[in-house]
Parts: structure tokens; sequence; C-alpha cells
């Protein structure tokens, strides 16, 4: 019940955030989808880190550690710190400034408007939302899971809930989840999301390293942190300590193109956006890799130590399970709630973007494209994202109610599906022959060897699925950039008009 | 110096390989596991590069345009 507790404050200290960032709200679309472009670069370290960083990032971590041992942080972690910067600063700078140059709120605007073509949209458009659903429902699920974890047996005295062992229910959870978020987005906006982000990237960063503590304090059972912490790594198994046959060098190196996503997220492009100044990318450039490690070291090595006598971990613990099961038998109710309220601020902290986003992309892509900017007034216009956040909102609880078993190795095809659009973003970007056809075939391309891969893993059912030895979306982005090239070459260039609009001699 | 900074950015592309710590558990000031350590190095390395980046390779000319836009815009 204490660990409810604390959850239920955590939620409403949200919601009380979301309140005070909705009275500076300006009453303007822009305000409401870009924070009218006000965010400096703390607030945007935080917001990117946040949604970056999803439910993967303390249990997931944790769980993939216990199974796979530390070479998991070279894997997700590293990589990720070099990569995501990159397009921080390649792709994020220059998108940031084409959107301030020139009035764009969605990826698909400045796609149109670059590649000279109307329909590109049609084709991107559920390309993107459908890749990003799967990623929505890890987030809900997830809590889900997690708050009906940490609180079974609360309701024991009462005789609720028997079904869900006396917890609060799955579906109850995943329903007070979306109903937050929703709360906060629909009155905040961006900024609200921006300031929840902080908050919550705060929360879940000093429980991560509050939860290393406490473990390794009860683990070792010494004097010392030192003592406890050389304690705890001794007892672990020479080969959770190396990468050795967890995983082949190949697949290891192809792995890296993974968090190339980054570059073609939807939310993310949004983010980018909101900033104030260019100068603003500067700390999140350089921070979030210090940021990735400061969250991902404590768990990999929590996550290594439960694979040891010492942990005593039960077989029938799933590695996902393993950091609350730690928390809930060695920390006590009260970090175990503090603990809950950081896993669910790194989801939350992913969903809100998204959900703001996909309402932003429904409202400018398809209604007001199509409708015509002055069919409506700018308070219309966030009446229409508000009314598609609500619906997107109640779909996405909806389908997280049918529990797709493997929505977890989902979100690497769903991340892998992103990256081989990384060229088509990159290529539009950086290279003036880039011409409308080359990138309908790129795109085609880049979806046709996803949808082919996909199927010879039997749709997600082998997770260790891989094409030559490799990762699939390393093939899926040689093939992508070989259309993207191939074909521009072979047809015409954008007008001189168009060029200029974004490239500078 | 441009190239210098993209040239450390494919070095830390390279390094993060670690072929070499592959199969080496060795506990580092014994409990930190040589190759969690060094990738735990190679993500304040890239903290080191990419502040590097933002020194030596900043697109100012970017913020400079806008500028330049928006007050053209303001104008008319």
């Amino acid at each position: 019940m204490t660990q409810l507790v604390i959850i239920a404050i955590y939620l409403a200290l949200l919601l009380a955030l979301g309140g005070v960032a909705s009275r500076l709200f300006r009453g303007t679309s822009s305000d409401y989808m870009l924070a009218s472009h006000s965010i400096g670069p703390f607030l945007l370290l935080m917001s990117l880190f946040g949604t970056t960083m999803t439910a993967f990032a303390l249990i997931g971590s944790t769980g993939e550690a216990y199974k796979e041992g530390v070479g998991v942080y070279g894997l997700l972690a590293s990589s990720s710190g070099i990569i995501h910067s990159l397009c921080f600063f390649t792709i994020g700078i220059r998108l940031w400034s084409f959107g301030q140059r020139h009035g764009y709120r969605t990826q698909i605007q400045f796609f149109r408007d670059r590649l000279e073509s109307d329909r590109i949209g049609l084709l991107l458009f559920p390309i993107l939302v459908g890749l990003i659903i799967p990623y929505l429902l890890i987030g809900v699920i997830g809590a889900g899971g997690v708050i009906n974890g940490v609180t079974r047996g609360a309701f024991v005295d009462y005789g609720w809930f028997e079904d869900y062992g006396f917890g609060v229910p799955g579906w109850l959870a995943k329903l007070v989840i979306c109903g937050v978020v929703l709360l906060y987005v629909f009155f905040g906006g961006m900024r609200g999301t921006a300031w929840a982000n902080t908050f919550q990237t705060i929360v879940f960063m000093v429980m991560g390293v509050v939860t290393f503590y406490v473990i390794a304090d009860r683990l070792g059972g010494q004097d010392s942190l030192l003592a406890n912490l050389r304690a705890a790594s001794q007892a672990v198994s020479d080969t959770k300590l190396i990468r050795g046959e967890h995983i082949s060098k190949l697949k290891f190196l192809t792995y890296m193109f993974v968090p190339l996503s980054v570059g073609m997220f939807p939310h993310l492009f949004q983010h980018w956006l909101t900033a104030r100044s260019a100068s603003s990318f500067k700390l999140p450039i350089v921070a979030h890799p210090i940021f990735i490690m400061i969250v991902w070291v404590p768990c990999v090595l929590v996550g290594v130590w439960a694979t040891s006598d010492l942990a005593a971990v039960p077989d029938s613990i799933r590695p996902n399970q393993v950091l609350s099961y730690l928390v809930k038998n060695l920390a006590g109710d009260v970090l175990g709630g503090l603990l809950t309220a950081g896993i669910l601020a790194a989801i939350m902290s992913s969903l809100d973007s998204q959900f703001l986003c996909i309402g932003s992309m429904f409202t400018n892509d398809i209604v007001v494209h199509y409708a015509g900017k002055d069919r409506f007034n700018d308070k219309q216009i966030i009446t229409i994202a508000r009314a598609f956040v609500v619906a997107i909102v109640a779909v996405t609880f909806l389908l997280s109610l049918a529990e797709p078993r493997r929505v977890f190795t989902l979100g690497v095809w769903c991340f892998s599906g992103f990256s081989s659009l990384f060229p088509l973003v990159f290529a539009a970007v950086y290279w003036r022959g880039l011409t409308k056809a080359g990138a309908y075939a790129s795109i085609l391309v880049a979806i046709s060897s996803w949808l082919v891969f996909f199927q010879q893993s039997h749709f997600a059912k082998d997770p260790a699925y891989t094409f030559l030895g490799m990762m699939p979306v390393a093939t899926m982005i040689a093939c992508s950039t070989a259309a993207l090239i191939v074909v521009s070459l072979l047809t015409q260039s954008p007008g001189e008009a168009t060029l200029a609009k974004f490239f500078r001699r | 110096m441009r190239y210098v900074v993209w040239g450390l950015v494919l070095l830390l592309i390279v390094l993060h390989q670690d072929v070499w710590f592959w199969d080496d558990a060795t506990l580092v000031f014994g409990f930190l596991p040589i190759t969690l350590l060094f990738h735990a190095g190679i993500s304040l390395s890239a903290a080191v590069v990419w502040y590097m980046a933002t020194k030596f390779c900043w697109p100012d000319d970017l913020e400079d345009h806008v500028i330049e836009v928006v007050r053209e815009e303001q104008q008319a």
C-alpha cells in the first residue's frame, strides 16, 4: 500500500506541474505544438534525453544485463551516446533552422516542401504513425505491468482485485497512466510536456543511482561502499563479465545502426523545433552521452549482480522483472515506491511527446493541409490538435488491452524501421541532388526490405534473427541508400527555387 | 581542426568495437568489469569529442541566417 500511495503522490505532482505549465500557455497553436520556440538548453537536454530513454533505460537495461551480461552497455548505451549526439548535431540543428525559416511543425511538412511533392506526405504518414504505435504500446503495457507488479497484495485486506493478485489491475493502471499523460499534454501542450519531461528525467536518474547504492549495500553486506561493490561483483560468474558468446562481433558492429532511428523519430523532430536558438543544442549534444552513462552503468551492474548467488533470484523471475524483484526484496516499500515512480517517469516522458506529436501530425499534415490553411482559425487548430491527442490516447489504451506478447521485440523492429529511413533525412539536409523519385524509391525499398525481414523473423517471434550474421537494419539502410542514390542520379533534381530555400551557395 | 574532430568521431566508432576486451573478465578496482569501464570511457570521450565539435565545427552561419530571415520577415 505504501508503494501505491507514493505512486499516487507522484502522479498528482505531475498533474500539478501540467497545471502550472498550462497557465503559461499563450493560446496559439505554435505555442501548443512548439512552445513558441522558447525552450532553452537545459529544458531541451532534459526533453531530448527523457524522450529517447523509455522503460528500457531502467528495467530493460537491468534485465538484458541479467540475461546477456555487461556487453549490453556497449550494444545499446555507449553506441547511443555517439550516434544520438551525431544526429542532434548533423540533423537536428539543420532541421531546426529550416523549421524557423519556413514555419514547419512536422517532418512531413519539411519533406513535402524539400521534395516538391505533396503525395510524399501520404506515403510517409502511415509509415511514421505505424512505426510509432508499437513504441507507444511498449510504454503503456510496461506501465501497466510495473504498477500491477509492485502493488500485488496491497488490497488483500479488502479482498479487492483477487484476479490480479490483489494489486491494481493492469488495465486500470494503463488507464490512469494514459489519463495523467493526456491531462498534462491536453492542457500544457509542448511546454507542459517539456516541463514534465524535465521533472521526470530528474526523477528517474536520481532513483536509478539511489537504487544502485541501496542494492549494493544490501547485497554486499560490508562496511563501506567500495567493499560492497567488490563483494557484489566478485560473486558474479566470469561469463557475465564478458561478451564472449552472448553476441557475435558482426552483430555487435551492425547494432550500431539501430540508434540512427533518432534522426527520423517524428517526436524528436518536434522537440528540435522547440529550441530557442541553435546554441540551445550545444548542451544536449555534449551531455547526452554522460546522462546515458549515469543511468545505464548502475543498471547494468545491478543486472549482472542479480545473476550471483548473493541475489538468489528465482528462475521464475523473467529478466524484465529482475529490478522490481531486487528492489522489493532488498530495498523495502518506500524505495520500491520511489523506484516505481522513477520507472513510470521514464515511460511517461516518452509517451507524452509521442502523443503530442501524432496529434500534431494529424492536425497539420492531414486536416489543415487538405482543408486549406485559411479554413480554420488558430483556436480551432488547437481544438483539433487536442481532439486528435484524446483520440490517439484512447486508441493506444484500447490496443494495449490486447497485450501483444512480442511487443518488446517489436520495439527493436520499430527502431530499425525508422533507421532505414535515415538516409532520406540525411540526403534531404545535405545533398542537393536528392530528387522526388529518389526519395520515393528510398522509402519504398526501406519499407519493403523491413517487411521481408520482419516476415523472415516470423513477425518478431525470433528475437535472435539476423541476416548474413548482421542485424537486418544494416541491410535495410544499405538498400534504401542505394535506391536513393541511383534513382536520384537518374532523375531530375528539384528546381533552383526549392534548392535555394535549403542550400546556401 | 574540423577534420580532427570528425576523425575523432570515426575513431570513437572504431574503438567502440572493443574486440580487445571481448573475453577479458578482469575487475578493475575489484568491482568494475573492464569492458564496462572501457565503454563508460567511450561515453565520456564522446562527450569530450562532441564538446570539441560544438567549439570547432559549429555552424554559426545557420543561426545568423535564421536571424536574417526573421528580421526580413518582420520588416516586410
